[in-house]
């Protein structure tokens, strides 16, 4: 058993390993092993050439990655924390993320760091911005929950051609465990976590485990889906569930405005509605910067007590 | 340069300008979807460069480098009918003007942020040399543009991995409308290069041996391992930021003054007194670029719009 940040270093250190277009860029990533020590001990295996330490210049990281990547490396940027991703906008979203469509010419490369809250980080090491990259064409967007999905998925993302935003929640990487294979897990397959019959909860990332232990005290009624992937996303798997089920409830950490859950509730309402036993419900955050203090964060966060009732609600309608 | 390099660079100069006269009939006619944006005047910087280049050496041209993608073996077509937004076009009608390029011709495309490629063209040269490969990335930059973070991020970022990277800032004194003086507090753009260490020199943009002379010596530079290196090509900016722009904020004087130091004009001078070409070599030359640009325009005004299919315009984002 090994933790999920554990899953993610072995994840890098097998592509590293096996592909030697494989680089990872980074600030503090070399010597330091990363601030949260994902790349702990990987330039001492494979130098400094591909374990690079770059300045604080996160356009500029990504901008290189993506000329890297038109040479044929297939670049891992680490963001020291995800919300610094803002600051290299441009570069993914209009550069790396436009180019195939518009000249021919994909860029391989993931982008990956730690994001979410719960460990009062404040409003600038929290933030779950995945909707802000899906709302904008070219980018994949991965978010896995489990050691197990982190170390498959890390693998696919930096062999896929297209760039890939990558996204580990922090409040996992040393409080979930899990045994972890050798082999790449496909992009774009959600996983059921639970079974259930009355009732689809569908989330991702660290609301996934939140939604699994509030789904066991309503016995056999609700199932929970786990995206893992946001883009490519799997329709068909909890389109399959919502028809079976008649009621969907979908829950995230992320602000609830514009958020993944209201993309989901707009495709279920338009593509399902004559399956449907109630309304489509939404449990997220509310639309207010992450607060910093524990309590004011605890209330920030869309928690268990919030999603239970909200079950039961729906339950009962 | 050889005279059979001399020659060439005559010839490109010459289709860089006849391509954007044409363009400009073609804007008049209405022909052109969106704006025309003119190199007049600043030739010899993209004709100067992209010739210094050696085969493997990459590229990232940007709207005013139209001389860039002719010496790199695109033909005058593929800007028309980048301009004209034709199915026949590089990218298909899918993106407009100089936003083309192809990496197997060692070209890459730019997008409209200023400055955006140069961390870009960083990764290119930083990759290749990771790989053993011999290749220089060159871009350029307006004086404009060299305000812009990715300008300075870039720069750094090139200095600390000592990225073989080549720099050329087309100082043609006018952002848009903003006069250089109001876009930064310094006069020459190699002072900005100093602030990272990175070895700068001023050139006449405007003269293309000079060009293309400082281009070797950049080249030379970054290839030998000693890290990036900054041209600033003094020019002038001769027509508006695009033909919309009357540019009635430029002094007459100024342009009359940089009109006497046209680029073609003191090229062509000094090929036929100092270098001993003839008229009828030049002419000759004028011959061949009035062909191809009748030919390609006739091309260009032929070739069909692109269907307008709902699937040709969303498919293509993700590889698969």
């Amino acid at each position: 058993m090994i933790t999920m940040l554990e899953a993610i270093r072995q994840a890098l250190r097998d592509e590293l390993a096996g592909d030697d277009k494989v680089v990872l860029l980074g600030q503090d990533i070399g010597d330091f092993g990363g601030a949260f020590k994902v790349t702990q001990g990987l330039v001492e295996e494979f130098g400094e050439q591909r374990v690079a330490d770059t300045p604080i210049s996160e356009s500029a990281m990504i901008g290189a990655a993506i000329g890297a990547a038109m040479v044929g490396l297939k670049p891992v940027v680490e963001m020291q924390f995800i919300d610094f991703l803002a600051c290299g906008y441009n570069q993914l979203v209009n550069f790396a993320g436009k180019m195939r469509y518009r000249w021919g010419q994909g860029a391989s490369l993931v982008v990956r760091g730690p994001c979410g809250a719960g460990v009062s980080g404040s409003a600038f090491h929290s933030q779950s911005p995945e909707s802000t990259y899906l709302c904008v064409p070219g980018i994949k967007v991965v978010y896995p929950s489990t050691a197990e999905d982190a170390y498959g998925l890390l693998r696919s993302a930096i062999q896929d051609p297209d760039p890939v935003l990558f996204l580990e929640h922090k409040f996992l990487y040393r409080r979930i465990k899990g045994e972890v294979g050798h082999q790449p897990i496909p992009l774009g397959k959600a996983a059921l976590r639970r079974r259930g019959e009355k009732l689809s909860v569908i989330t991702y990332g660290a609301s996934s485990h939140t939604a699994q232990e509030v789904a066991e005290q309503f016995g056999d009624q609700v199932e929970v889906i786990d995206l893992r992937c946001l883009q490519p996303l799997d329709e068909a798997c909890l389109f399959e569930s919502v028809k079976r089920t008649n009621k969907v409830l979908l829950y995230h950490e992320a602000q609830k405005t514009l958020g993944m859950g209201a993309e989901l509730s707009a495709r279920i309402s338009e593509q399902l509605f004559e399956y449907l036993d109630g309304p489509v419900v939404r449990v997220a955050a509310p639309d207010s910067p992450v607060p910093f203090s524990p309590n004011l964060e605890k209330a920030w966060l869309p928690g268990a007590e919030q999603l239970a009732e909200a079950c039961r609600r729906l339950l009962a309608y | 340069m050889t005279g059979e390099q001399l020659l060439q660079a005559y010839y490109f100069l010459k289709l860089n300008r006849a391509l954007e006269e044409q363009l400009l009939k073609f804007y008049m006619q209405n022909k052109v979807v969106g704006g025309l944006y003119r190199s007049l005047g600043q030739e010899a910087i993209s004709v100067g460069t992209a010739m210094a280049l050696e085969p493997q050496d990459w590229v990232a041209p940007l709207i005013r480098n139209v001389g860039a993608f002719l010496v790199r073996g695109y033909r005058p077509r593929d800007l028309f009918t980048q301009y004209m937004a034709k199915a026949t076009s590089p990218t298909a009608g899918r993106d407009c003007n100089t936003h083309f390029g192809d990496i197997q011709r060692g070209v890459v495309a730019p997008i409209s942020m200023l400055g955006a490629m140069i961390p870009v063209m960083v990764g290119v040269g930083w990759g290749s040399r990771l790989q053993g490969l011999d290749r220089v990335g060159l871009t350029y930059i307006g004086d404009g543009g060299t305000s812009t973070g990715d300008f300075h991020e870039g720069l750094n970022l090139a200095s600390v991995w000592k990225a073989p990277m080549v720099l050329v800032a087309e100082h043609n004194q006018f952002a848009y409308s903003t006069p250089t003086s109001k876009q930064m507090a310094i006069t020459d753009l190699v002072d900005r290069a100093k602030a990272y260490a990175i070895p700068a020199e001023i050139v006449d943009g405007n003269d293309l041996m000079a060009v293309y002379a400082a281009t070797r010596r950049a080249l030379e530079h970054a290839r030998s391992g000693r890290g990036p290196y900054f041209l600033e090509c003094k020019t002038m900016r001769m027509r508006g930021h695009a033909e919309h722009d009357d540019a009635r904020y430029v002094p007459a004087e100024l342009l009359e003054e940089w009109r006497a130091k046209d680029p073609i004009d003191r090229f062509s001078q000094r090929l036929l007194e100092e270098f001993g070409f003839s008229q009828e070599q030049l002419s000759e030359q004028d011959q061949r670029v009035a062909k191809l640009i009748e030919e390609d325009a006739e091309f260009a005004e032929r070739s069909p719009y692109p269907e307008g299919s709902r699937s040709q315009a969303q498919e293509g984002v993700f590889a698969s």
